[in-house]
């Protein structure tokens, strides 16, 4: 009985983070394409 | 728009040395919280297996309690010193605490039905849980509004720093008013020992070390973000005038 809510936890909780890690390299990677690379990084 | 088709993935990427080694560390003791969570750790004589579950939820809130708390004192900084790094570092700590939050409420109802019967309650915890997740998700909405970027910077500080009064009532409701969720079960007095402390500590670290991972690169972006904005505004402006001058 506990390891169907336990398995769905662990899953929901590697699948959000590696999707959402995921999203934000890919979305990372084609806003890169559209600054110049002295641009890309904050260094204030 | 700048023609960047031959330029290699590695160039483009937002990753540097210091989140490779993150990102290392995160993946190798997210494995051993792992098996420590789930095999070498034994059951919980009233929560029998659902304890398992407390290995990820409590290090989940912890997160949102770190990222909530750097939306705090970026929101603070931004309204004094009006700088970009603390309004994206306030805006990528919401974004990457309402992930976790999200995780928080999820993992928790599951642990709920096994436990108490059922999945939701309106009880004191879980509620202004609920409303914390909303204040925190109405914050991300302030920052896509349609307004300057000033004006949406300042008004989404303000509710940064007003959300925080939530996170202290999350955190002490379980003090304050008499509800469904239990107190604390880690921290100096744990209800929970030896083995399954250790699990959930070693849960504790690898979280801390993917928030830690999601934290910089979200900056990251945010930063390309505002560039991209800013360089959009320029050539609006730009072309106006051009219009004008014909």
């Amino acid at each position: 009985m506990y390891w169907g809510f336990v398995a769905a936890g662990y899953l929901l909780v590697i699948g959000v983070l590696s999707g959402y890690a995921a999203w934000i390299i890919a979305r990372g990677r084609a806003l890169s394409r559209d600054v110049p690379e002295e641009k890309r990084r904050f260094l204030d | 728009m700048i023609d960047n088709r031959n330029v290699s993935t590695a160039t483009l990427s937002t990753a540097s040395k210091a989140t490779r080694i993150i990102g290392w560390s995160a993946l190798a003791v997210s494995g051993l919280a792992l098996l420590f969570g789930l095999v070498i750790s034994g059951p919980e004589v009233n929560m029998r297996d659902s304890v398992r579950l407390l290995y990820i939820h409590v290090p989940s809130v912890l997160m949102a309690y770190v990222c909530f708390g750097i939306t705090l004192v970026g929101s603070v900084m931004y309204l004094r010193k009006q700088s970009a790094f603390w309004d994206l570092a306030a805006a990528s700590a919401a974004e990457v605490g309402v992930v976790f939050l999200g995780l928080v409420l999820a993992t928790g109802a599951l642990w709920g039905k096994p436990t108490w019967g059922t999945y939701w309650e309106w009880d004191p915890r879980l509620t202004s849980t609920a409303v914390m997740f909303i204040m925190y998700v109405g914050y991300l909405a302030i920052r896509r509004m349609d307004f300057s970027p000033e004006v949406r910077s300042r008004r989404a500080a303000v509710v940064g720093i007003i959300s925080i009064l939530n996170v202290i009532i999350v955190h002490y409701s379980v003090q304050w008013w008499r509800g469904l969720h239990q107190g604390q079960t880690f921290g100096l007095d744990p209800q929970i020992r030896d083995m399954q402390y250790f699990a959930w500590f070693l849960g504790t670290v690898a979280l801390a070390l993917v928030g830690s991972w999601l934290l910089i690169h979200r900056f990251r972006v945010a930063w390309l973000e505002r560039q991209v904005e800013e360089s959009q505004l320029v050539r609006a402006l730009a072309e106006r005038r051009r219009e004008a001058g014909e």
